[in-house]
């Protein structure tokens, strides 16, 4: 169980795939616009790396070598058209809000890192604290980046639906700059440089 | 004649489109991990810009014929993400082996990148996206060119700078990727002036 605690916390924070590993960026900016999003893309990414590091580490002794590489990437393909079609039954607007970058998964690097670096040579209970650690960061760090720019770019901030409050001069203003293209690449860099600052991260 | 001009029209403005507008790294934010892991030093942006753009080209190629002959009539459009990175991971290797045994000096140049080039996003996305837009045999190899062109242009603008950036003076935990982030925000601002011209 101590194991399992280790290897859960040391994906949230020292290897933070985002902020640290610069992985699966892609997904990462496109979808922070708003912190709804963070969440739908962050719930699927991580139950696609949770479901495919069982399977991978199940099977990782009967995978030739040789071959493994096109097997993780349609064993991760199949479960991301599995959460496409749910995603796409019971939260038709959050998938049609996601577009192109929920199939996208499937090349996202964390979870292609994941299978490759961990979950093929491991345990199935201990790819299951990987994938559950290195989703949480991931989840994390989306929701850190998508709060900054909902804040600053539409002035104001929803979770689930619900109007939570908005900014007395940001609300009639707001900075259109923060949930535009750039505004993403600005978030992401102040706070990797923020995280560096306050030794939160390392080199 | 008027609809080869129209259609060469067609052409151009999803040509300029992908290249220039809806710039495939800057504005779509795909393919950043090149962006910033190749793009240290002008020589190997470029030729990952080149290998990329080949890719493109050939994966819609190969996955137009597939999406409307075989996808579409037989129903079974949900199977597109994993046949579409099936087709793209054997093209690539496909390549890879045949440059390497024509050409020993192409093989050095673009070898290491072709391989990267299977979990490269910008190449999956393309090949979602002329099957989304429904395009046309000619308009996927117009968009993927415009692709492949504006994926190369951001690679190499950001070398540039970032030759530049290794020996200018900026505080400690900006060096590196933070401040990479912010050159690329610039980059970015700078295409937004496109929106509108098309």
């Amino acid at each position: 169980m101590d194991k399992f605690r280790k290897q859960f916390i040391a994906g949230i924070i020292v290897a933070n795939p985002i902020f640290v590993l610069a992985l699966g960026l892609c997904p990462t900016l496109a979808v922070s616009v708003t912190i709804d999003n963070g969440l739908v893309m962050s719930g699927a990414v991580v139950f696609v790396l949770v479901a495919s590091c069982i399977v991978i580490s199940t099977i990782r002794k009967f995978v030739p070598n040789m071959v493994r590489m096109p097997i993780f990437i349609v064993i991760i393909a199949t479960f991301v058209t599995i959460i496409g079609l749910i995603l796409e039954a019971y939260l038709p607007a959050a998938h049609a809000s996601l577009g192109l970058f929920l199939p996208l998964i499937v090349v996202n690097c964390i979870i292609l890192g994941r299978a490759e670096a961990f979950a093929s040579k491991n345990p199935v209970v201990s790819s299951i604290a990987d994938a559950l650690g290195v989703g949480v960061g991931f989840t994390l760090a989306l929701v850190t980046i998508s709060f900054f720019r909902e804040l600053l770019g539409t002035g104001g901030l929803s979770v689930l639906g619900v109007d939570l409050f908005t900014l007395p001069v940001l609300g009639e203003h707001p900075l259109a700059l923060f949930i535009l293209p750039p505004g993403a690449f600005l978030v992401i860099g102040l706070l990797m440089a923020l995280f560096r600052w306050r030794g939160v991260i390392k080199e | 004649m008027e609809g080869g001009n129209k259609r060469v029209n067609e052409f151009i403005v999803i040509f300029l489109g992908m290249a220039l507008i809806n710039n495939i790294v800057l504005v779509k934010y795909l393919g950043l991990c090149p962006f910033f892991g190749v793009s240290k030093k002008l020589g190997p942006a470029l030729s990952m810009g080149m290998a990329t753009t080949f890719v493109m080209f050939i994966a819609s190629v190969a996955t137009w014929p597939i999406n409307q002959y075989v996808l579409i009539p037989f129903n079974v459009k949900y199977m597109e993400i994993i046949i579409f990175i099936l087709v793209i991971a054997s093209l690539v290797q496909m390549i890879e082996l045949f440059i390497k045994r024509t050409s020993a000096t192409l093989y050095n140049a673009l070898g290491i990148y072709l391989a990267l080039i299977t979990t490269n996003c910008a190449v999956f996305y393309l090949t979602l996206w002329n099957s989304l837009y429904d395009y046309s045999f000619l308009e996927s190899i117009a968009s993927a060119l415009g692709a492949g062109i504006g994926f190369t242009l951001a690679l190499v603008l950001m070398s540039g700078i970032r030759e530049r950036l290794d020996i200018a003076d900026c505080p400690k935990s900006m060096r590196g990727l933070p401040i990479a982030f912010i050159t690329a925000m610039m980059l970015s601002l700078a295409l937004l002036g496109f929106g509108g011209i098309l």
